[in-house]
C-alpha cells in the first residue's frame, strides 16, 4: 500500500495541515519508510482475536445526572485568539 | 550548610519537617542552581520564581504549624505537559506558546495538596512525540552527561527529557513526567536517573495535555527509587474526572523499598534480546540478572513472542489517537491562529501547519492515514489485536514470575542530532519499554552502570497490573546491588 | 393491529411511474439537566457561552465523563420502540473540522449502539397502520451553535448546544411517501414525549430528522423487500436537519421531483448531503459538509465500553409509562371508543389523560366527542396545551352527565359551554343561571307539535311520500321551544302525531 504524493495531500487536508506541494514527495516517501516497517503486522496470527481498545478491564463509570459546571465565560474565552461579546469569532463559514 | 540541592527529596522532605533547613532556603538553593545551568541545560521552558518562593513560604508556615503535607515544601519541577493553573503550559510546542490554564491537572493538584512547590515547568518533546526531546519548540534540552573525550552535547532521552535533565543536574528534587511508549524510563535510564510508570489508570490523566489517550500515563523522575515511590504516590489517585481511572486506593510504596526480594521469581524474556544490540547493554542485563540471583531471586526465562510487533502496534495505536486527540488544536478557542488567511479551512491548515513542528504533523498524517477509509481495519484493527496478543504474553507468564527484568533502553545516551534524519532509527529508542504501555504495565527504570563512555546505563523492572509495589521492590534490589552513585560532572 | 407494510404513493413521471424509499434519521434531544459528558447545563436562553464547560470547549487535558441518566433514557426509548437494548455499547469518535465541534470530534456510537432493532406502528392519514423498522438507536454529542448574522466577514461562535446529549435514532427504509414521513415523525415525537425522555419541541431544535430519499420504479420496493439487496433502490440524498413537519413533507416532495428528473433525464444520482432551504422551497447540495467525508471513526480512548446490568434493564421496563399504542388499545377496550377516537385521543398524553379523568362514570364516547372537538379547537385557538386547559375535566364531566341526565340537550350543551368557557361558572350553574334547562315536559312539546302541523297541513301530508321531511318539523319544534325541548321526545311525538 505505498503511499503517493496525492495520497499525502489528500490526508494532510483531512488532518488540515497545509503541506506545500514541495513536501508531498518526501513526506510521501517517509510515511512509505514507516508504513512498509508496520506492514509486519501481517505475519501475525490474529484470527479470533478481539480488537484491545483499552487497558482497562472495568466498565464505564456513570455521572449523576447534575449542573456541576459552565458559567466560566471569562476562563473559556481568556486564550481565545479571537472573541466578542461572549462569542468565538471564526472566519465567515459559508453553509 | 551542605548543598541543598544534593539532597534526596526522601532527605529534604525529613530536614524540612525537622526544620533543619526551610523551604524558602531550598527552594532558593535550586532557582540559584536553574539561573546557572539552564541556559546550557534548557531543562526549564519557564521558571515560576515568585510562584516557587509564595509557595515555599507558605508551606514553610504549614510546617512551623504543625499541619506539614507528605511532601511539604519540597521543590519539584513539573513536566510542561500538565496544566497548571494560571502557569503557561505548552506542551512543548507552538501551538500553545502563551497557552495560560485556567485549571489545574489532578497530578498536580495532588502535589500541592501534599505541599510541594513548583519552581517551574519543564521542557520536553512537542506534545510527547519524540526520544531526544529534539522535536521541543524550546530547543532541545541538553543531557548534564558527557560521554568521555568528546564534548558533544547528549540529549537527555525523551519525551521527558527536561524532567530527566533538571533532576540529574540537581536543578529540582524530583519531577513529574509522562509515559506513552517509554518517555519516562528511556530519559531516565539516559541520564542515570529513576523513572517510573505506573500501571495504566493508577494516575489521572486529567490536566494533562494528551498524546495518546489509551498508553498515556503520569510518573516521577526522581534520584532514586525511594524518592520514586514517594512522589508517585503523591501523584497517582483515584478520579473521578477520568473515565479510565481506576477507583483503588493507593499504597504506600516507600514500603516495598528495601524490602528482601528472596523467593521472588524473575523472568527474562528471550525476545528481548535485538538484533544489533551492543555487547554493553547484553553485559549490563546479564550484570542485573545475576544481582537478582545473589539476593536470591529465582531467575525464569521466558518467552513474550509478540515483542518484535509492539513498536509497529504502537506507531499505528499512538498516532491515530493523536490524529483526533490533537484535533481541537484549531486557531478557534486557543493556541496558534495563522494571520492572513483567506477561508476558514485556510485557517485551520495554516494554524496547523504553523503551529506544530515536524515530527508532531508526520505522526498526524499517520494516524489520520491508518483510520482513513479503506485502511481502518487493515492498519488499526489489526494493531488492536496485535496488542491484545502482546498483553496476553504477559498474561501467560504472570503465574511463572513475579516480574520481568529487561535493558531499558538499546542504547546510552546519543548526541544531539544524531538520530535525527530517519524516524525510524529514532522510534526503536523504545523497543524494550513500549511493551509495557501497550499492555498497561508498570515500568521502572533504574540506573545500573555505565557504559565505556562513561555514559548512564539503566535496567528496567516490568511488574503485573497494580503491582508497583514489587516493581519498587526489585528496582530498589537492583539499586543496592548496582550502588550507583555516579553523578555527571558539573560542565555547565 | 396487523402488521401492513407501507403501500406506496406512485408519483408519475414522463416516461412511467416511481416510487419514493425512505428512511428517517431522528435526531432527539434527551431530556437532562446535564451534557452527555460533562456538568454544564442544558437548557435554552442562556447567554453566549454561559453553559459551556472546559470539557465541552475541547481544553487540553480535558476529559469526557457519562450522563448515567442519559443512558438511562436511551434505554428507556428503546425499551418504548421495542427495540433491542445492547448490554455492552461503546462511544467511538467521529472525527472532522468544523468551528462548532471543539475537540475536532463528535463522541457517537457508530460500531455499537446501545439499542438495536426495533419496531414502530404508526396510523396513516386513512387510519390504517404500517409498520416502520428501527434499525438502532445511540447516544451522540450534538454541535455548538454558528451565528452568521452579527458580522459580514466572520461567524461567532457559541457552544451551549455544544455536548448535549442527543439520542439518534435510525429507521430502515420502510418509509414510502411524505405523508409516511411525517406520520412516522409524529408518532416517534409522541412516544419521546410519553416516555419523557426528549420533549419534541421541534422549534427549539430538539427533535430534528434528517431525511433519506431515494426513488425507483414502480416495483423494484418489492424486490428490495424480498432479497434485502440495496442494489434494487435508487441512490439516495440525505435532507439534512429538517425542523417542521411542513418541511419534511415538502422538502421530500421536492427532492422526490427532482430525483425523477435527473433520471428521466438520462442523469444519474450523486450520494450527497443537502439542505432544504423553506424560503425557496427547495433542497440544494451542501458542498461544505461534501468537502472531507472520511469521519476516520473509531473507539474513543477517553472512554470505557458501557455495560448494562440486565436487572437495570428489566426495572426501567418494570416502570415503562403506558405506550401511546398499548394506551389506544386500552381506551378501545376499557371505553369501547373507536379505533379513530382513540387514535386521536392518543396523539397527546395529556389530552388522552384528559379524557381519562373527564370519562370516568359518563358516556366515553360523548366524552371524547367533546373533548376532541370542542376543547380541542378552544384549547388549540388559544395555543394552549391540554394540560393548561382553563376548564379542568370535572366541568366537561359535569357538562356532558347534564345531557345524559337529559337535562340540555347537545344543542344547548354548546351554547352552555361558550358560558363555561367565558368563566361564568360550572355547567350546571350556567344551565341554571341562565334557565337552559332542557324542556321534557311532553304536554309542552305535544302542544308545540300540533299547532305547527295544524299550521302546515300541506307538509304534513308531503311526509308521508318523504319521511326524512320529518327535519323540517323538528326544526320548527326546537325553534318554538327556545332550542330547549328534548329531541328524542321531540322525534317520538312528531312520529306519533304525523303517522310514521
Ligand atoms: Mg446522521
Ligand atoms: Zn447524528
Amino acid at each position: 500500500m505505498a503511499i503517493d504524493a496525492a495520497t499525502v495531500r489528500k490526508v494532510a487536508h483531512l488532518a488540515r495541515i497545509k503541506t506545500p506541494d514541495d513536501r508531498l514527495e518526501p513526506l510521501a516517501a517517509e510515511l512509505n519508510g514507516i508504513l512498509s516497517w508496520i506492514e509486519q503486522l501481517a505475519e501475525v496470527d490474529v484470527d479470533g482475536v478481539e480488537p484491545m481498545t483499552s487497558n482497562v478491564a472495568q466498565a464505564l463509570r456513570l455521572r449523576e445526572d447534575a449542573v456541576t459546571d459552565g458559567d466560566k465565560v471569562t476562563d473559556i474565552m481568556a486564550n481565545a485568539p479571537r472573541s466578542a461579546d461572549g462569542f468565538f469569532v471564526v472566519p465567515k463559514v459559508v453553509e | 550548610m551542605s548543598d541543598l540541592t544534593k539532597l534526596t527529596l526522601k532527605a529534604a522532605v525529613d530536614g524540612l519537617k525537622a526544620k533543619t533547613f526551610s523551604s524558602e532556603e531550598i527552594t532558593r538553593a535550586f532557582l540559584t542552581n536553574i539561573e546557572a545551568a539552564n541556559p546550557r541545560l534548557n531543562a526549564y521552558v519557564e521558571v515560576t520564581g515568585d510562584k516557587a518562593i509564595a509557595m515555599a513560604r507558605a508551606s514553610d508556615a504549614r510546617i512551623a504549624s504543625g499541619t506539614a503535607g507528605a511532601l511539604e515544601g519540597a521543590p519539584l519541577g513539573i513536566k510542561d505537559l500538565f496544566c497548571t493553573e494560571g502557569v503557561q503550559t505548552t506542551a512543548g510546542s507552538n501551538m500553545l506558546r502563551g497557552f495560560v490554564p485556567p485549571y489545574e491537572s489532578t497530578v498536580t493538584a495532588n502535589l500541592w495538596r501534599d505541599g510541594a512547590v513548583m519552581l517551574g515547568k519543564l521542557n520536553m518533546d512537542e506534545f510527547a512525540m519524540g526520544s531526544s526531546n529534539e522535536t521541543s519548540a524550546f530547543g532541545p534540552v541538553v543531557n548534564p552527561w558527557k560521554s568521555s573525550g568528546s564534548n558533544a552535547d547528549l540529549t537527555p532521552g525523551g519525551s521527558s527529557g527536561g524532567s530527566a535533565s533538571a533532576v540529574a543536574a540537581d536543578l529540582c528534587l524530583a519531577a513529574t513526567a509522562s509515559d506513552t511508549g517509554g518517555s519516562i524510563r528511556q530519559p531516565a535510564a539516559f541520564t542515570g536517573t529513576v523513572g517510573i510508570k505506573p500501571t495504566y489508570g493508577r494516575a489521572s490523566r486529567f490536566g494533562m495535555v494528551a498524546f495518546a489517550s489509551s498508553l498515556d500515563q503520569a510518573g516521577p523522575i526522581a534520584k532514586n527509587v525511594e524518592d520514586a515511590a514517594l512522589l508517585l504516590q503523591s501523584m497517582c489517585s483515584f478520579d473521578v474526572k477520568d473515565s479510565t481511572s481506576l477507583d483503588i486506593p493507593t499504597p504506600d510504596w516507600t514500603q516495598s523499598v528495601g524490602q528482601s526480594v528472596r523467593g521472588l521469581r524473575i523472568g527474562v524474556p528471550a525476545e528481548y534480546v535485538v538484533d544489533g544490540m551492543p555487547a554493553e547493554i547484553q553485559a549490563l542485563w546479564d550484570q542485573g540478572i545475576a544481582w537478582l540471583k545473589d539476593a536470591g531471586c529465582e531467575i525464569v526465562p521466558i518467552s513474550l513472542p509478540h515483542t518484535k510487533y509492539a513498536l509497529p502496534t504502537y506507531y499505528i495505536v499512538a498516532p491515530a489517537e493523536a490524529s483526533s486527540n490533537l484535533a481541537r488544536y484549531d486557531g478557534m478557542r486557543f493556541g496558534h491562529r495563522a494571520t492572513g488567511t483567506t477561508s476558514l479551512t485556510d485557517l485551520y491548515e495554516s494554524s496547523r501547519a504553523e503551529g506544530f513542528g515536524a515530527e508532531v504533523k508526520r505522526r498526524l498524517i499517520i494516524g489520520a492515514y491508518v483510520l482513513s477509509a479503506g485502511f481502518y481495519d487493515a492498519y488499526y484493527v489489526k494493531a488492536l489485536k496485535v496488542r491484545r496478543r502482546i498483553a496476553e504474553d504477559f498474561d501467560a507468564v504472570w503465574d511463572q514470575v513475579d516480574a520481568i527484568v529487561t535493558p531499558s533502553t538499546p542504547s546510552a545516551a546519543f548526541a544531539l542530532g544524531d538520530k535525527q534524519v530517519d524516524p525510524l532509527q529514532m522510534y526503536l529508542n523504545d523497543i524494550f519499554t513500549v511493551t509495557a504501555n501497550l499492555a498497561g504495565l508498570p515500568g521502572i527504570s533504574v540506573p545500573a552502570g555505565l557504559d565505556s563512555n562513561g555514559l548512564p546505563l539503566g535496567l528496567q523492572v516490568i511488574g503485573k497490573a497494580l503491582d508497583e509495589a514489587t516493581v519498587f521492590q526489585v528496582g530498589a534490589a537492583l539499586e543496592q546491588a548496582a550502588g550507583f552513585t555516579t553523578k555527571a560532572e558539573r560542565w555547565w | 393491529m396487523t402488521d401492513t407494510t407501507a403501500t406506496s404513493k406512485l408519483i408519475q413521471g414522463r416516461t412511467g411511474n416511481w416510487e419514493i424509499v425512505m428512511g428517517l434519521e431522528i435526531h432527539a434531544q434527551v431530556a437532562s439537566k446535564a451534557k452527555l459528558f460533562s456538568g454544564a447545563a442544558v437548557g435554552f436562553g442562556a447567554g453566549p457561552n454561559e453553559q459551556v464547560s472546559l470539557v465541552d470547549a475541547g481544553f487540553p487535558g480535558m476529559l469526557p465523563t457519562l450522563n448515567g441518566h442519559c443512558v438511562e433514557q436511551a434505554v428507556k426509548t428503546g425499551l418504548g420502540l421495542k427495540a433491542q437494548i445492547n448490554r455492552r455499547s461503546q462511544f467511538d469518535r467521529k472525527n472532522y473540522f468544523y468551528p462548532d465541534l471543539p475537540t475536532g470530534y463528535q463522541i457517537s456510537q457508530l460500531y455499537f449502539p446501545i439499542v438495536g432493532e426495533g419496531v414502530v406502528e404508526v396510523e396513516a392519514e386513512d387510519g390504517s397502520f404500517f409498520n416502520v423498522g428501527i434499525e438502532r438507536l445511540h447516544l451522540e454529542q450534538d454541535a455548538g451553535k454558528l451565528i452568521h448574522d452579527l458580522s459580514p466577514t466572520e461567524s461567532f461562535v457559541d457552544l451551549n448546544r455544544a455536548g448535549t446529549a442527543l439520542m439518534e435514532i435510525v429507521s430502515r427504509p420502510d418509509i414510502r411517501s411524505p405523508e409516511e414521513a411525517v406520520a412516522y415523525v409524529k408518532k416517534i415525537r409522541t412516544i419521546l414525549i410519553y416516555l419523557g425522555t426528549c420533549d419534541g419541541d421541534m422549534e427549539k431544535g430538539n427533535l430534528r430528522a434528517d431525511v433519506n430519499v431515494s426513488v425507483c420504479r414502480e416495483g423494484q420496493y418489492e424486490k428490495f423487500k424480498a432479497t434485502g439487496d440495496f442494489s434494487h433502490l435508487g441512490t439516495r440524498c440525505e435532507i439534512k436537519n429538517v425542523n417542521s413537519f411542513r418541511f419534511i413533507s415538502q422538502a421530500i416532495n421536492y427532492e422526490a421531483r427532482r430525483q425523477i428528473e435527473i433520471l428521466e433525464d438520462g442523469g444519474a444520482i450523486v450520494q450527497e448531503t443537502r439542505l432544504y432551504d423553506p424560503t425557496a422551497g427547495e433542497t440544494r447540495s451542501m458542498r461544505s459538509k461534501e468537502e472531507a467525508n472520511d469521519y476516520r471513526y473509531f473507539p474513543d480512548p477517553d472512554l470505557l465500553p458501557l455495560e448494562l446490568e440486565q436487572a437495570w434493564i428489566d426495572e426501567i421496563k418494570a416502570n415503562l409509562p403506558e405506550l401511546p399504542d398499548d394506551k389506544r388499545r386500552r381506551l378501545m377496550s376499557q371505553y369501547g371508543l373507536s379505533q379513530y377516537d382513540a387514535v386521536v385521543l392518543i396523539s397527546e398524553q395529556a389530552k388522552a389523560d384528559y379524557f381519562e379523568a373527564a370519562a370516568a362514570g359518563r358516556d366515553a364516547k360523548l366524552v371524547s366527542n367533546w373533548v376532541t372537538n370542542e376543547l380541542s379547537a378552544r384549547l388549540a385557538a388559544d395555543g394552549k396545551d391540554f394540560s393548561e386547559s382553563p376548564l379542568p375535566p370535572s366541568q366537561v364531566a359535569e357538562l356532558v352527565a347534564l345531557i345524559e341526565e337529559g337535562v340540555i340537550s347537545s344543542r344547548i350543551a354548546k351554547e352552555v359551554f361558550d358560558h363555561v368557557w367565558a368563566g361564568e361558572g360550572s355547567p350546571r350553574q350556567v344551565v341554571e343561571a341562565r334557565g337552559l334547562v332542557q324542556v321534557n315536559d311532553t304536554g309542552a312539546i305535544e302542544k308545540a307539535v300540533d299547532e305547527i302541523i295544524a299550521a302546515n297541513p300541506d307538509k304534513a301530508a308531503a311526509v308521508a311520500e318523504k319521511p326524512q321531511a320529518i327535519g323540517w318539523f323538528v326544526g320548527q319544534v326546537m325553534k318554538a321551544t327556545g332550542g330547549k325541548a328534548n329531541p328524542a321526545s321531540v322525534n317520538d311525538i312528531l312520529k306519533a302525531r304525523l303517522g310514521l
